[in-house]
């Protein structure tokens, strides 16, 4: 946000000097920084600046989900997500990957739980989770988790154990990893809708 | 004479369940993931279908009083015009969920779709053998949605439309004479 600032008045600052330090008290947030300058600034120069602001955020969003595609951590069902999405229902992605994210932990936990019990080993409870995560993954869209879960159901019909370890780290490391590139592709998204941007239809 | 029947003629037609428009398709969803329960559930909402969702068979069971205890009181106007249920499931799987509706009578006749995320032939042939309306493959596709209300709407469309006319030929029967009346355009 300050670096935004900086940019505006950077920009702006011949005619400014003196409202800097007012609004630098005053801009609490992102809306009431946008309100000021409407108030201060000659509007056409706000919308220019606004437009810019909102095309590199929209920009790096396409780039951003398509590199998300590319690189395997989403495939098209988290297409078929966002379809659902609509103006009645504005976070339902959001909503859905929560609810995954939260299954993978409680899911994870009771099978390195199982796994913990050296020699007596529950092969069968891990199956089932693990059919459970399988499902789930498959339901978001979230297909490097979904690839590990296969190769976890694999070692654990065969009783492999250090197989089932191994693969039960990796999918711990990989949902993690989705879950934050997901929150960066949200934040992104409620940064365009505040800068009074729409957040742009991406083909794959 | 117009103006004693007109009243009456009226009164049906202001009455939306005798010439309103058919009613959403009301589907139960039966899942144990709660990912796929809140995912099937926006599919049928987007599909302008109500939706109950029961997060296992028993409760399914439950809903439509098909309990342990088989109460038949109060369920009489328990609308519900598709059963979508989840294949595997702890407890009792979609399969003899499956069955125990069709062994039911108040229920046989409500179409029941399994879903699965295994394409296992022989499961699918053997929910086919019981009865059931379509198997579909997870994740499920709003095309798959569409593609069954489409067709259950269809059936229902027929069904009201029978009802119509059958109601319209109880009026026409009631007062023959509104009907001459309404031939000779008074």
């Amino acid at each position: 946000m300050e670096k935004l600032c900086d940019y505006f008045f950077i920009y702006f600052c011949p005619n400014l000097m003196i409202c800097k330090n007012l609004f630098i008290g005053i801009a609490i947030s992102n809306k009431l920084y946008i309100f000021f300058f409407s108030l201060l600034l000659p509007s056409r120069r706000v919308e220019r600046a606004m437009d810019t602001l909102i095309a590199q955020l929209q920009r790096r969003f396409c780039d951003f989900t398509i590199s998300l595609y590319h690189q395997g951590f989403l495939d098209d069902q988290f297409t078929e997500l966002k379809k659902l999405q609509d103006e009645c229902s504005p976070d339902f992605v959001a909503e859905v990957v929560t609810l995954f994210f939260e299954d993978c932990e409680k899911l994870i936990s009771n099978m390195a739980r199982a796994l913990d019990q050296t020699g007596n080993v529950d092969f069968k409870l891990v199956g089932s989770s693990v059919h459970q995560l399988k499902g789930s993954s498959s339901s978001v869209g979230a297909k490097r988790v979904k690839g590990l879960c296969v190769t976890l159901k694999e070692c654990c019909d065969s009783q492999n154990y250090e197989g089932c370890v191994r693969c039960l780290q990796q999918v711990d490391i990989e949902y993690k990893t989705l879950k934050a590139k997901l929150q960066d592709l949200f934040n992104l998204e409620q940064q365009i809708v505040q800068a009074g941007g729409r957040i742009p239809q991406v083909d794959i | 004479m117009a103006e004693v029947l007109l009243p009456r003629k009226m009164e049906i037609a202001n009455d939306p369940s005798k010439f309103g428009s058919p009613d959403p398709l009301h589907v139960l969803a039966v899942d144990d993931s709660h990912v796929d329960r809140k995912f099937i559930e926006r599919l049928l909402r987007v599909s302008s279908c109500k939706v109950t969702v029961v997060d296992s068979a028993t409760r399914a069971l439950q809903y439509l009083g098909l309990g342990v205890e088989e109460k038949s009181v109060g369920f009489e106007d328990l609308k519900v015009n598709l059963i979508m249920t989840d294949y595997s499931m702890p407890g009792m799987t979609g399969y003899e969920l499956l069955k125990k509706i069709k062994e039911s009578s108040a229920f046989r006749q409500v179409p029941v779709v399994i879903m699965s995320s295994e394409n296992i032939l022989p499961r699918i042939d053997r929910c086919l053998e019981e009865g059931a309306e379509d198997f579909l493959l997870k994740p499920v596709k709003l095309s798959d949605v569409k593609r069954l209300r489409d067709s259950l709407m269809k059936v229902e469309d027929l069904s009201f439309t029978k009802s119509i006319q059958k109601r319209e030929l109880e009026t026409e029967n009631a007062y023959p004479v509104h009907s001459q009346l309404k031939r000779a355009k008074i």
